[in-house]
């Protein structure tokens, strides 16, 4: 989190920190809030029906696979035959920032309209601790909301399938828990600063959907458009001009935090995926194919194969989290 | 004290604060403090004093300046010059310590409309770092100074203005403040309320010392429990002082008598009661208001009034004038105001009453 000066106040020793009671608070509203509940069901069916549709699916990979070592994250990764729903991480992938918008859209914008700001900053707090608190008071509750998910589908595949996970595979699972958690503070950070920004609720609510919507939905289909534009292909081009194409617009969906999480989470969940990207020249193609079969990385090879994406993906939520803390501490307490 | 004195240049204060003893012992003072949005002046140059143990009334239109002015004694805006000392501290540069000890009544208050009032009090009292056992108590004792108790576990939601009024002043007093800034207390609170709550706070002058500063812009209910007012117009403070040393100061420099006179009974026919209240010398004019059935004398200059009333009732004596009551009418403020807040218009002048 960004980093405060602020003096060292002797008054307070003893005391629980502002910033903390402010979380507490704000925590309790959300567990009893009707978006907790709806956003638990969501993501609780989002959950369950892939998983009861592709559980025959696992069960015969699982007993085909001598020493049945990736079974327990095909959980997470199986998408079923028989209904349109992609698989959990890219489901998480794209419910995620709704997750996070939703916990954070009306965080101060609301203390604003119910003239609760006034007096909630003539309390002996910083005014600083009122952001951090409600930044770690959505971070718990998303965290909350993504344990209880992760463990419904593990102990689904334990009870049901008879799928142990092995340590490896629990620590790639915890990797990606940890990346998801990142992954929703960026959006919970960005709702925030729509928070600070925008004076209506609704309309910071409108706005985070929308963005939400061009990232999740239209994503993909403007980064073709651009890279298309950019560089324009024949229909009987060569296969460079077509590998340069898709170098091109590898690069172009990069820009997205979407494009991160997702080609992170396969590299964090998939031991046998080897590289973050498809390969953009014939040389590395050939490679590729070559690998391709039979080719496991251990964990720490995953790690760091994903850090530039973490990396990324922490500065975004950096930048956010400190446009909206310096936007608020420079507003003017009345509206 | 009483005498008017013409524009005081705050050359005074602004050598040397801590000499003064006045001004050392004052829990708000502040020196030119000015405060601009862009081209806006909000607060110009004020120089502002309130004493211990006193309510000082910041009377203004709304838009004059007073709720900055607050927001500046509390440390929740920053000055654009000038300074500010509350409690001996200057807030913008030690908020906490100046938010730990003063309690704040925000202008049209608001809470957290899902929890209860009890529950909103104690997310105050946890703010505050009250211990819990502390806190239970003084909840309840705050909720029973506004008498709130038989509503404080029903969610705020259901709150009329006026009981979240109330419920702003309880959350105001739970940290048992040494100074209250009340914002706007009495605004749509009905006029029992008012009384109860205007009680209220001379009990927490008497009983705890605790200084008051409040704004209103309802200048006729505040009049009757503040020691003395400030008339704020246009950022600026054009007059300080007791209502009395308003009146003469911006009044039109009459004293107003109500002189109540029994009705003649047959034979006991006393002497007119006009004629003989005219007869009195300095009584500009005499008026019958039949709706109150009294006389109503205005006298010339103000401060002979004493001097009259005592001729009245001479008279009385003398002429046998049947005379039930006699009563020296307070002047209003808001007549005060708008005389103050026209003349500043005209001449455009600071000036400051009394000492």
């Amino acid at each position: 989190m960004t980093a405060d000066a602020r003096p060292a106040s002797p008054g307070l020793a003893g005391r629980d920190a502002g910033w903390l009671v402010v979380a507490r608070k704000e925590f309790a509203d959300h567990l009893s809030s009707a978006r907790f509940v709806v956003l638990m069901l969501v993501l609780g069916v989002a959950a369950i029906v892939p998983l009861y549709f592709a559980s025959d699916a696992i069960r015969s990979v699982a007993s085909q696979v001598v020493d049945s070592r990736d079974a327990f994250l095909a959980l997470f990764l199986v998408s079923p035959k028989e209904v349109p729903i992609p698989n959990v991480f890219n489901f998480v992938g794209i419910v995620a920032p709704l997750l996070g918008v939703a916990f954070a859209f009306d965080a101060i914008n609301s203390e604003r309209t119910d003239g609760t700001l006034p007096r909630l900053l003539s309390q002996p707090i910083y005014r600083d601790d009122v952001v951090n608190g409600k930044f770690a008071a959505g971070l718990a509750a998303i965290t909350l909301v993504l344990l209880v998910v992760v463990g419904v589908i593990s102990g689904f595949g334990i009870v049901r399938l008879g799928i142990v996970p092995s340590a490896d595979e629990v620590v790639r699972l915890l990797a990606w828990v940890v990346l998801t958690i990142l992954w929703v503070s960026l959006w919970l950070a960005f709702g925030l600063l729509l928070s600070v920004l925008v004076r209506r609720a609704a309309t910071a609510a409108l706005i985070g959907f929308g963005v939400w919507l061009l990232v999740a939905i239209f994503g993909q289909l403007i980064v073709s458009l651009v890279a298309g534009i950019l560089a324009p292909v024949a229909s009987a081009g060569s296969i460079e001009q077509a590998l340069s194409l898709t170098a091109l617009s590898t690069a172009i969906a990069r820009i997205l935090p979407l494009t991160l999480y997702q080609e992170a989470s396969a590299v964090l969940l998939n031991p046998s995926v080897t590289t973050v990207s498809t390969p953009t020249t014939i040389g590395q193609w050939q490679q590729w194919q070559q690998q391709a079969q039979g080719q496991v990385m251990s964990f720490d090879q995953s790690a760091l194969l994903v850090w530039p994406h973490v990396i990324a993906l922490f500065a975004m939520t950096a930048i956010c989290f400190a446009a909206a803390y310096v936007w608020f501490m420079r507003q003017e307490v009345r509206a | 004290m009483t005498d008017v004195a013409p524009a005081r240049p705050s050359r005074r204060r602004r050598s040397s604060p801590v000499a003064d003893p006045v001004a050392a012992s004052a829990p708000i003072r502040t020196r030119a403090l000015t405060k601009r949005y862009g081209d806006i002046v909000a607060v110009d140059a004020l120089d502002l004093e309130v004493r211990a143990g006193e309510i000082f009334g910041l009377l203004g239109q709304n838009g004059a300046g007073k709720t900055t002015t607050i927001l500046m004694l509390l440390g929740l805006t920053e000055p654009s010059g000038g300074a500010a000392r509350v409690i001996g501290l200057d807030p913008a540069r030690r908020p906490l310590e100046v938010k730990r000890r003063v309690g704040y009544l925000p202008d049209s208050v608001g809470f957290y409309g899902d929890l209860t009032g009890r529950e909103n009090l104690r997310y105050t009292a946890r703010l505050n770092g009250l211990t819990n056992e502390e806190t239970e108590g003084q909840i309840e004792h705050v909720l029973e100074q506004v008498g709130l108790v038989g509503r404080a576990d029903t969610a705020t939601d259901t709150y009329s203005r006026g009981m979240l009024q109330r419920l702003g002043i309880a959350d105001a007093l739970l940290k048992s403040p040494d100074v209250l800034i009340l914002d706007e207390p009495t605004t749509s609170i009905d006029p029992i309320g008012v009384v109860e709550i205007l009680d209220l706070l001379r009990t927490l002058v008497r009983e705890r010392g605790t200084t008051i500063l409040l704004s209103s812009h309802l200048l006729s209910q505040v009049q009757s429990v503040c020691d003395r007012v400030g008339i704020f117009a246009a950022g600026r403070l054009i007059g300080v002082g007791t209502v009395a040393e308003l009146a003469e100061r911006f009044g039109d420099g009459a004293a107003h008598l109500e002189v109540t006179v029994a009705a003649d009974e047959g034979d006991a026919v006393g002497p007119d009661p006009e004629a003989a209240l005219r007869a009195i010398e300095h009584v500009e004019s005499v008026s019958w208001d039949p709706a109150a059935a009294v006389w109503r004398a205005s006298v010339r200059p103000a401060s002979e009034s004493g001097r009259v009333r005592e001729a009245i009732l001479r008279a009385a004596v003398e002429q046998g004038l049947r005379l039930t009551s006699l009563r020296a009418i307070a002047p209003s403020l808001d007549e005060i105001y708008r005389i103050a807040v026209a003349g500043m218009s005209r001449s455009g002048f600071t000036t400051e009453v009394g000492s």
